[in-house]
């Protein structure tokens, strides 16, 4: 790991203002690491040529004392991100060779603010999985490993591939989505800071669609203070996306504290799920102690419908995606199968483009929204989802923020769970909640399991509310002072 | 009007609603900023939003939003202010997302009313259940190459209203009368121009059948592709008989959906009740519901233009019209209006007779439009105005309106240059009275009989005078010389 690929977001944007190092250099030692790391399998796709391009532009603005809030800054994009000119996939068959004319909202906002493009990360299928797996373009490898063992982990999903690239020093920092946890528990497995904001605090506009009314996009990052740099460039309203918010982006990058004095933090009695492992307990307990150490007020509060969250997401989320997936049928773009006609042609190039998890969600989709099965089904999930969110209404009476675990284990093998759905699914109990209710939450790393794995937690905080969410994840950051590495990495950190 | 099948077992009436599609005059579509201009080149007006491109979101045309409101107003129908767009799922390639964002369970515009004139000039009311705006689909070509289908985007997106007719049509005159007065009432809010031809407004029909009396519905089928105003009434009422045929012989209406074959005149079965879609609604979660404020409601009720009825209502009030002449006149907005500036100051009721019998007669035989008119408003009231201060005989004023629908000329000039005015001077006339009088003794043995003969005499002068001379003058003068 070399110097420039050690540094945070924040210092190698401090270093690059000071003119200490140049954004081409910051660049290429970006593009070095990836080319080392590719066993990882974190990028589908890798610009170089653009990235360089990207890069010398931003090293002329900075000689012009010009700089965007993210310039000469090399990230990697979730390939669930339309870019204009380069190859678009969702790791998906089915977008063979899909090059948009178009960039997506929150990709452009960054590309203006001056950000370099590395690549573009791997991800689940349509950002359907919890563990990086079900990438046509094949699984991402966590960089941690347990000590002295060779065996590889999942990087969680399904923004793994960021997830990974960033823990793995191959970008500063990387925008992610999240579902129903698709940032913030790959973050915690790879030991990276991840925040989902609030829903419409980010435009969806240009971002490959999976479940509409749940997809947000967010940052990863190594820092919490990166995570709220990142965020600020990526936010903001957007006429193109009627589901985003016309609210103010409020500074959360500048005044960043840990300050959590007299902030009354709630810790759910339903988050203690049946089986969960002692040392995620362990952890959740800690985090609450840190807090309180630090002038906080911890109290218990209840989230009644919790367990409910995890069936109701898993049919709103499919049938949202049921439909935003038909437009996946052979017709404009993507990968075409020939048929005898078009009813072949539809089944043959969905039947070869899709691969078995998205197929599995299609179907479950269109089942809850078919005749006869809407009210049991789909109705039935979205008013569970209303209860959802005014449990946390009224636990926001109480509380000004909620600290729970990001996810009820540490990483896990690769193959591990994949022929079991529901345990793959059950990843995201501790992150589809908020999801529902459209809140914002953070994963921080917060120590590292038994097995020498990073853990993280979560914090939850009120609707528009991410400056809490930021504050109380600092705190937990600098109590936590995680900084142990990917054992690959350890060796050469200087 | 009561219209009856007449059967081998009784008589059967017939129970119809309409479905009406209806571009919304919009120059962008409703979701997505691309145009919406007819006749352009295939996929030349489509954005990535239109082809369903991945991460394209829908927006809302707010003027969309607003030609809806205003045609609902126009309809006497409740504006719901808040509405929720759908997604009706369903496969074909000239739907690229694989859904069309329409209306469901919460349609913008709710129960209103559309009055037609019945021949005996007696209205009647036909009940609008609802109106919501929709998306429209592409379109396939399936005549352009040998093996294949081409898809034609540029409609994909367009912004349709749909309104949906309670089963209150019980004849196909009925159903051609609603098509009118809807597409006047459409045109005079000017949210949708009206244009089956270029399938700007479209209609299905749901048919059935019942026995005169009986207050049960029937069975109904769903009749797609009625696409000109006569279609309209030969695909109802061939469908009507059908069933009937069917039910006569003992059998039964299966619910369908058939297709009108404007060829042959008759309707075929698309698809079964069972091979019925399921559409799959869902609220599309990339819109959020609409919320209309009731000022803005209230400023497009404050803008509505005048409509038919009221038109109508006023040209019978105020003019003394028949409604049977009212009604013909404000079917058209550019009609009423030009009436209105023809009768302005003048007696309406000639007015109206110049425009209705003259002016439409000729526009017909030459296959115009009013907008098309080589006569302007003010022209034909000058010849009326020449008519009544004696300038011209009637028929005088006809041969000089020929030659200004032929010329677009002033009825001046036409008068001047050709000489056409009038002669009321009796010294002109006296001498050819004379004449005609001396150069026809039989005839004038025939009048001391038959006093009636004195018509024959009046066109001898006419003619000899090329129609020139005041007809009530010969008259007088002829009388005076034959009777003395």
């Amino acid at each position: 790991m070399s110097e420039l690929t050690a540094l945070t977001l924040t210092a190698a944007r401090e270093a690059l203002r000071r003119r200490e190092i140049s954004a081409r250099e910051l660049t290429e030692a970006h593009l070095r690491a990836m080319e080392a790391a590719r066993d990882l399998n974190a990028y589908i796709t890798e610009t170089p040529e653009r990235a360089l391009a990207m890069a010398d532009a931003a090293d002329a603005r900075l000689a012009r004392g010009e700089s965007g809030l993210l310039e000469g800054l090399p990230l990697a994009i979730k390939d669930l991100f339309c870019t204009e000119g380069i190859l678009t996939t969702a790791g998906s068959h089915i977008l063979e060779g899909f090059v948009p004319p178009y960039e997506s909202t929150v990709t452009r906002r960054l590309w203006e603010a001056g950000a370099v493009c590395l690549g573009k990360a791997n991800l689940d299928e349509f950002a359907m999985g919890s563990a990086n797996v079900t990438s046509y373009y094949g699984p991402v490898r966590n960089p941690w490993t347990r000590p002295g063992e060779e065996v590889p982990l999942v990087p969680g999903g399904s923004s793994g591939g960021s997830a990974a690239a960033v823990a793995a020093r191959l970008c500063l920092g990387a925008t992610g989505t999240d579902t129903g946890g698709s940032i913030r528990q790959p973050a915690s497995f790879c030991g990276v800071v991840g925040m989902k904001p609030t829903y419409g605090r980010c435009s969806r506009f240009g971002i490959v669609a999976f479940a509409s009314s749940l997809d947000q996009a967010g940052p990863l990052t190594r820092t919490v203070a990166d995570c709220a740099l990142l965020l600020q460039a990526m936010a903001g309203y957007d006429p193109q996306d009627s589901t985003s918010a016309a609210r103010e982006v409020p500074d959360w990058s500048g005044g960043l504290s840990g300050e959590v004095r007299g902030l009354r933090i709630g810790v759910p009695a339903e988050y203690r799920v049946e089986g969960m492992p002692e040392e995620i307990e362990r952890l959740w307990r800690q985090g609450a102690e840190w807090l309180r150490a630090a002038g906080a007020e911890i109290r218990e509060i209840s989230l009644p419908h919790t367990r409910y969250a995890l069936p109701a997401y898993y049919i709103i989320a499919p049938a949202e995606a049921s439909s935003n997936l038909a437009r996946y049928d052979g017709m404009r773009f993507g990968l075409r199968v020939e048929g005898a006609d078009l009813t072949e042609t539809y089944m043959k190039t969905r039947g070869r483009g899709f691969g078995a998890e998205v197929k599995r969600r299609v179907l479950i989709g269109t089942y809850a929204l078919s005749a006869g099965y809407y009210d049991a089904y789909y109705l039935k999930a979205q008013k569970v989802r209303r209860r959802i969110a005014e449990d946390f209404t009224a636990a926001f009476r109480e509380v000004d923020a909620i600290l729970t675990p990001t996810a009820p284990s540490a990483a896990f093998r690769l193959g591990e769970k994949s022929d079991d759905p529901v345990a793959m699914y059950l990843n995201d109990v501790f992150t589809v909640p908020a999801s529902l209710a459209g809140l914002p939450g953070i994963s921080v790393p917060a120590g590292l399991s038994a097995e020498g794995l990073p853990l993280g937690l979560q914090v939850i905080g009120r609707a528009w509310d991410e400056a809490t969410v930021l504050r109380v994840g600092r705190a937990l950051e600098e109590a936590a002072a995680f900084t142990a590495l990917p054992y690959g990495l350890a060796e050469v950190a200087g | 009007m009561s219209f009856v099948i007449k059967g081998d077992t009784g008589d059967w009436e017939i129970v119809c609603g309409l479905e009406v599609h209806a571009q919304v005059i919009s120059r962008a579509k409703l979701f997505s900023g691309a145009s919406t201009a007819f006749g352009a080149e295939p996929n030349s007006q489509v954005s990535p939003v239109d082809a369903g491109m991945p991460g394209m979101l829908p927006v809302i045309n707010a003027f969309c939003i607003e030609q809806a409101v205003r045609t609902g107003l126009g309809l006497r129908a409740e504006i719901n202010r808040f509405s929720v767009f759908e997604r009706k799922n369903y496969f074909y390639p000239d739907l690229p997302n694989g859904y069309q964002i329409s209306q469901y369970q919460h349609p913008l515009v709710g129960r209103g009313e559309l009055l037609i004139d019945l021949p005996d000039g007696r209205t009647k009311a036909i009940g609008i259940t609802r109106l919501h705006l929709e998306m429209d689909a592409g379109k396939s070509l399936h005549d352009q190459l040998p093996d294949r289908t081409l898809i034609d985007l540029n409609r994909s997106g367009v912004a349709l209203m749909e309104i949906v007719s309670e089963p209150d049509i019980r004849s196909p005159e009925e159903a051609v009368a609603y098509m009118r007065k809807l597409r006047s009432i459409l045109r005079y809010l000017g949210t949708c121009d009206g244009n089956m031809e270029e399938g700007s407004l479209r209609c299905d029909a749901n048919v059935s059948v019942r026995r005169v009396g009986s207050r049960e519905f029937g069975t109904r089928c769903e009749i797609k592709n009625v696409n000109s105003m006569r279609f309209v009434a030969k695909a109802i009422e061939y469908e009507a008989r059908r069933q009937v045929e069917i039910l006569e012989a003992g059998g039964v209406i299966e619910q369908e959906t058939r297709l009108f074959d404007s060829g042959r005149g008759v309707t075929r079965s698309m698809r079964s009740k069972e091979e019925a879609h399921d559409y799959r609604y869902f609220p599309d979660p990339d819109l959020l519901p609409l919320e209309l404020e009731e000022a803005f409601v209230a400023r497009i009720r404050e803008s509505l233009p005048e409509l038919p009825d009221e038109k109508k209502e006023r040209f019978i009030r105020e003019f003394g019209l028949t409604p049977y002449d009212a009604g013909v006149l404000v079917a058209e907005r550019a009609t009423a209006d030009y009436f209105e500036e023809v009768a302005a100051g003048r007696d309406a009721k000639q007015a109206a007779n110049w425009v209705i019998t003259e002016l439409f007669g000729a526009l017909n035989r030459a296959g115009k439009g009013i907008e098309e008119c080589p006569i302007r408003p003010h022209q034909l009231g000058r010849l009326i105005d020449l008519l009544n201060e004696k300038v011209l005989s009637g028929r005088l004023a006809k041969d000089v309106f020929a030659i200004m629908f032929e010329t677009g000329e002033d009825p001046e000039r036409i008068v001047e240059e050709r000489g056409l005015r009038q002669v009321t001077d009796t010294s002109a006339i006296e001498p050819i009275v004379e004449k005609v009088i001396a150069d026809n003794p039989g005839q004038v043995e025939t009048y001391r009989k038959n006093p009636k003969v004195i018509g024959w005499f009046v066109g001898q002068v006419m003619k000899a005078t090329r129609g020139k001379a005041n007809p009530q003058m010969v008259q007088e003068l002829l009388k005076k010389r034959l009777e003395g």
